[in-house]
């Protein structure tokens, strides 16, 4: 049977005119309250602080699942104390406002009561991802000046130990397993720190422009990139949890991002308790099974995965789908990158529900683009623009070459943000010329391509750059080829991303030997394992292939565009450039 | 396939994904994703490996069947030829 074209979403959701006729940022600043005697505004007091002292605090704040079938409950009064604790912790540690405390923690409790103590605490948010391996926490440690680190004393003696002569200034401080203390000499421990402080707190002066929150990105080129977020970005977090995702006060919430990517920050921590609900948090990594008995038995309402994960699933069929039921289960949406058409109509078959997929990135701090609950869905289109929002098509403006608005619909270009959002970045840390590079005739470039239908609905063709989407995560191909050429066989690399049926790309390595170093099966495994050791599963090549030379233009940069071309068997196109002509 | 030779072919698998891995001093219940840094796609990965070296197809909904080498070789070993 023919499949429809467009699938249209029954239910009470207000339509996408009737949200872009009645959305305001004026208005989506009055769903929030402030803090008490108009001292500003910050994240925290809306996430705990107001539902605890408003008759919410024995509501579930945060559900944890553990590895090893271990369940705990935090009500909104148990975050909000807990939280309380570890603001009052890095004062007497001597952190203060605007201070950055990064987290290098796995999905346990801890790192939802870090997050919100450092932000009650006016310091500054910057959660890394706990599978990167040494080299990129110190580059962003370094880029982000960080003043305190909280991770575990596994990971310390693994991952920051190392490097930790690197950074004098940096105070550790460790969470045991299993609530065990800590004793590494020089550390703070988790537990003690927090039975010496205090669970109370008034929450001190936030302007809305205070700096809250630090993600890393990366580029085609140099290194990460800080992504400074503020305070008000909470106004966007909320109102697009309400009206991308659907949700609503008392709503189990399921978000599966880590919060070391701004996805499992944004909507993993901040928006589903700004909006009252319950957030599910299950410590453990993908697995199918485990996945939809939690949906079932945790009776999930809204969930919000990637594509990525969906693929993983749709390997095992619909049926381990269908033995289960999920009546709780009202609306499922995806990012990290697109969600095919197949994908949509297997979320139907599977759960009878259409995946709805949406569009944004780490400087967007939050949703930008969607598929709206009470709006058709287009299978294979992020949706369209977030009510409150412009974006255009747009061609050139970089590096001086003209620039123009693409009006005509269906014509492929680059998709470009008029800033005014809340949540838009503010800056990248201690780099002024690369912010302003982004932004042309007050436009923000996304380095994303896209195309935009006769109807208003995105399609997303492809980067800009060179930058690899890999299982919903950016990699930046410097910061890989930099930890290759750090191995004595290796003369250069070039890494690009391998197209991937299921995790869209994966990052593979050409690489050309120094003299005197032979192509072999047992270097190339030899080469994954010392990038693996540097940089972590998560960034690390999946694989690795031998070249004499990597093509280079004039100018000496490592043409990866053509290294990509060669691995699609595409036509290199113009390669007049190129060092030498080929 | 006995135990041992099962054994030495988990190991092999794992080690095609995790080539740094000290796989020596992998203990027998030892969770593989967190002592050896497996992400989803490494575990794809380790488990086509495994088909190759076994013969053994493990389906999706099994793979949380394989969650130690201990585990791992228990599996395989009822349904290895």
């Amino acid at each position: 049977m023919e499949r429809p074209r467009v699938i249209a979403k029954s239910g009470r959701a207000p339509s996408y005119e009737a949200l872009c006729r009645d959305f305001s940022w004026a208005q989506a600043r009055a769903w929030l309250d402030g803090l008490p005697g108009g001292r500003g505004l910050n994240i925290a007091h809306e996430a705990v602080t107001r539902h605890a002292r408003s008759g919410l605090g024995r509501q579930i704040a945060i559900r944890w699942l553990g590895k090893r079938g271990e369940r705990r409950e935090l009500d909104y009064a148990a975050l909000e104390r807990a939280s309380n604790r570890f603001a009052n912790a890095l004062a007497a540690a001597g952190v203060g406002p605007g201070e950055r405390v990064f987290s290098l923690l796995g999905r346990i409790p801890e790192l939802y009561v870090a997050a919100l103590g450092t932000l009650k605490n006016r310091s500054v948010l910057a959660p890394l991802f706990s599978a990167f391996g040494p080299e990129p926490i110190a580059a962003r440690l370094r880029i982000g000046d960080a003043r305190l680190l909280v991770t575990t004393e596994a990971a310390y003696r693994k991952k920051i130990a190392p490097i930790a002569a690197g950074f004098p200034r940096l105070q550790v401080m460790l969470v045991g397993e299993d609530e065990r203390l800590t004793s590494v000499p020089g550390t703070l421990d988790w537990a003690r720190a927090m039975r010496a402080a205090a669970d109370e707190l008034e929450i001190g002066p936030t302007s809305p422009e205070d700096m809250a929150l630090l993600h890393f990105t990366s580029g085609t080129t140099g290194k990460p990139k800080g992504a400074v977020h503020v305070h008000e970005a909470v106004v966007m977090h909320h109102a697009t949890g309400r009206l991308a995702l659907d949700l609503r006060p008392g709503d189990v919430f399921w978000c599966t991002a880590d919060p070391g990517w701004v996805t499992g920050t944004s909507y993993g921590i901040v928006s589903p308790l700004t909006v009252g609900a319950t957030l599910l948090v299950d410590e453990a990594d993908f697995d199918a099974e485990r996945w939809l008995r939690i949906l079932e038995e945790e009776r999930v309402d809204v969930w919000y995965t990637a594509p990525t994960a969906v693929r993983m699933m749709m390997r095992g069929g619909t049926e381990l789908v269908r033995a289960r039921r999920y009546p709780a289960l009202r609306f499922i949406s995806s990012v990290g990158e697109p969600l095919n058409p197949e994908a949509v109509f297997w979320g139907l078959d599977a759960f009878d529900l259409p995946i709805h997929d949406n569009w944004w990135q780490t400087e967007t701090g939050g949703i930008m683009v969607a598929n709206f609950a009470g709006m058709e869905i287009r299978p294979g289109s992020m949706g369209k623009v977030l009510p409150g929002v412009e974006a255009a098509i747009v061609r050139g403006g970089r590096e001086g070459e003209p620039f123009e608005l693409v009006r005509e619909p269906g014509v492929e270009g680059e998709l470009a943000l008029r800033p005014g959002w809340p949540s838009m970045f503010r800056g990248y840390l201690g780099e002024e010329e690369r912010y302003r590079k982004c932004f042309v005739e007050g436009w923000y470039l996304t380095g994303d391509l896209a195309k935009r239908d006769a109807d208003g609905y995105l399609w997303f063709v492809g980067r800009a750059d060179d930058v690899i989407k890999s299982a919903g995560h950016l990699i930046g191909p410097f910061e890989v080829e930099s930890a290759l050429i750090e191995h004595p066989a290796v003369a250069e690399a070039g890494v690009i991303g391998r197209p991937d049926p299921v995790a869209m790309e994966v990052v593979k390595a050409f690489v050309a030997l120094k003299p005197g170093f032979e192509p072999s099966d047992a270097l190339a495994q030899e080469l994954v394992g010392h990038a693996r050791k540097r940089l972590g599963a998560a960034i690390a090549p999946k694989e690795i292939a031998f070249l004499p030379g990597l093509p280079r233009t004039r100018s000496g940069k490592i043409m990866r565009r053509l290294l990509k071309a060669r691995e699609l068997g595409l036509p290199e196109g113009d390669t007049s450039t190129l060092e030498g002509g080929t | 396939m006995n135990a041992s030779e099962l054994e030495v072919a988990v190991k092999a698998a794992l080690a095609r994904v995790a080539p740094e891995a000290d796989l020596d001093a992998l203990g027998p219940e030892v969770p593989l994703r967190d002592e050896l840094d497996l992400d989803s796609m490494d575990f794809l990965a380790f488990v086509a490996e495994l088909h190759t070296r076994t013969g053994v197809a493990v389906p999706e909904a099994d793979y949380g069947k394989l969650g130690t080498l201990a585990a791992a070789v228990a599996y395989l070993g009822a349904r290895a030829r």
